[in-house]
């Protein structure tokens, strides 16, 4: 892969403790306090209760292959075939990511095969979470 | 929505369809305007709304010349149209305006005069799945098809029939892009574009336009057309980004759109005489026609491999050939919305002899946005 030249994240104020987490090796959610939900895209209020009475907590970082498909188009910094997954995180929230250190194949990637968190340095400021055959 | 109160009166495609060389996305706008105006018997200057997704509403109003007293211009993806229809007839029965123009024209293929994406940005999509390497919709709107494929034990061969049956609609279609029968065979060793999805699987991509026009019931009868009455009408949004879709099986934004459809327009599925689902992919006809109750979940492919479906079938559904056979310029639902309106009148190429009641669905982005519209030719 030729990290170079892939889009890569520009973080926002809602979303920086997400991205400083994978910098420091964690994979960070929130959790409301009231309902006890925890959710996914960052957000400074609960999407179901709109409270705002919530807190940022640490993922264990084990999921499941939840779909995937495996691209045969050109993108800039991949190789082509490739696969793109959604994973489901233990705690509940979908996630995108690549599946790595794997064979990029249907045979390799089956669903609901369990993963764990895998954090890829691109440089300084970016961190990517991406997700690992579990016990690799 | 007051059923029935308002109705299309006039309606056409661009004069071509395919490859356009010689018009930019402006003028395929106007082309289809222009046509649907004369095909209404109406003058520019008769047009007193305009509506239009994916394109600057107000470029196309200048371009025609007209100073509109309501503007819509709701781009929510290719189920725009299906929106603008409910949003011109409420529109218009709150007395805002009297005759509406809806236009789409896209240069899909020359992309000529395009504006980049038809759909808002989306600041997390650029986040959370752009870094992985997701880029055209084959990369997207095909994730959550293996989960379904799991769950409810559909094969590729059942998902490749969608094509292979439109394909044999589109084949009655003077104007289709593709006429040529297929079999599963053909559809399962074309090429590989996004596993599972092959290329006979992904819709066209083509140059066109289509336009529509609408007035007060009362009004249309004076007219030179049939009317097709909207006699209901539903929309709805889910999320931005594919990753997020709640349930990787069904569409929240067709249930609401298809149920809100069905209760404002007061009839059942055994009144759906035709019906279009917006087929940007093979497995989008297998989700709405579950996500809008004709079957129960996870029968739609068997539903549509064991021939319901197809001409002569008890559901005709995709009578033009759909975005897999007839057009795709990227944003397909007004090209199911005309073919609605044809069959409505009675005059398609493949007609649904003595239909009455048409439903047409639409999909915005990647089971991002949803519009539903139930036309009819009998007030």
């Amino acid at each position: 892969m030729d990290n170079d030249q892939r889009e890569l994240p520009k973080p926002t104020p809602e979303t920086q403790h997400f991205w400083d987490g994978t910098k420091q090796g964690k994979l960070r959610l929130q959790k409301c306090k009231s309902t006890g939900e925890v959710y996914f895209l960052p957000r400074h209020f609960c999407p179901s209760s709109g409270g705002t009475d919530i807190e940022v907590i640490e993922a264990s970082g084990r999921a499941t292959l939840h779909s995937y498909v495996i691209s045969h188009l050109p993108a800039p910094g991949f190789t082509p075939p490739y696969a793109i997954a959604v994973v489901k995180l233990e705690e509940g929230p979908k996630m995108m990511c690549n599946i790595v250190e794997c064979a990029q194949t249907p045979e390799a990637l089956v669903l609901d095969m369990p993963l764990e968190v895998s954090f890829e340095k691109v440089n300084d400021e970016i961190t990517l979470p991406q997700f690992k055959p579990a016990g690799k | 929505m007051k059923r029935n109160s308002v109705a299309i009166v006039g309606a056409s495609e661009t004069t071509e369809l395919g490859k356009v060389p010689g018009m930019s996305q402006v003028q395929l706008h106007a082309d289809a305007a222009l046509n649907a105006i004369a095909d209404a018997g109406l003058k520019l200057s008769d047009i007193d709304g305009v509506a239009t997704g994916g394109h600057n509403a107000v470029e196309i109003a200048h371009y025609l010349g007209i100073v509109p007293k309501w503007l819509d211009g709701t781009s929510v993806g290719g189920c725009s149209f299906m929106l603008l229809v409910r949003h011109a007839a409420a529109a218009i029965n709150e007395g805002l305006c009297e005759t509406v123009l809806i236009t789409h024209g896209e240069s899909g293929r020359s992309n000529l005069g395009r504006h980049g994406s038809s759909i808002f940005p989306s600041l997390f999509q650029q986040q959370f799945e752009r870094p992985f390497g997701v880029t055209r919709p084959p990369t997207m709107f095909t994730i959550p098809v293996l989960r379904y494929m799991k769950d409810y034990g559909l094969s590729e061969e059942t998902l490749a029939m969608v094509s292979v049956i439109q394909r044999e609609w589109a084949s009655k279609n003077p104007r289709a892009s593709f006429k040529d029968p297929i079999s599963v065979d053909d559809v399962l060793n074309s090429k590989m574009i996004c596993y599972p999805f092959r290329l006979l699987m992904c819709c066209l991509v083509t140059d066109g336009g289509g336009a529509l026009i609408l007035t007060k019931a009362d009004r249309a009868k004076d007219l030179r057309q049939k009317p097709v009455y909207i006699r209901g009408t539903g929309e709805s949004c889910e999320t931005p980004m594919i990753s997020q879709m709640a349930d990787f099986t069904s569409s929240a934004a067709f249930r609401v759109a298809g149920s809100n459809a069905f209760e404002s327009a007061g009839i059942t599925h055994s009144d759906v005489d035709h019906l279009m689902i917006y087929d940007a992919f093979a497995h989008l006809p297998i989700y709405g026609l579950e996500d809008l109750g004709f079957v129960e979940r996870g029968e739609g492919g068997a539903f549509i491999a064991d021939g319901n479906t197809k001409p002569g079938g008890s559901l005709p559904l995709n009578t033009n050939g759909g975005g897999l056979s007839y057009m795709h310029s990227g944003m397909y639902g007004m090209y199911a919305l005309q073919e609605g309106v044809r069959q409505m009148r009675g005059v398609a190429p493949a007609q649904v002899q003595g239909a009455e009641i048409s439903m047409v669905h639409g999909v915005g982005g990647m089971f991002s946005a949803s519009g539903n519209i139930v036309l009819t030719n009998v007030k």
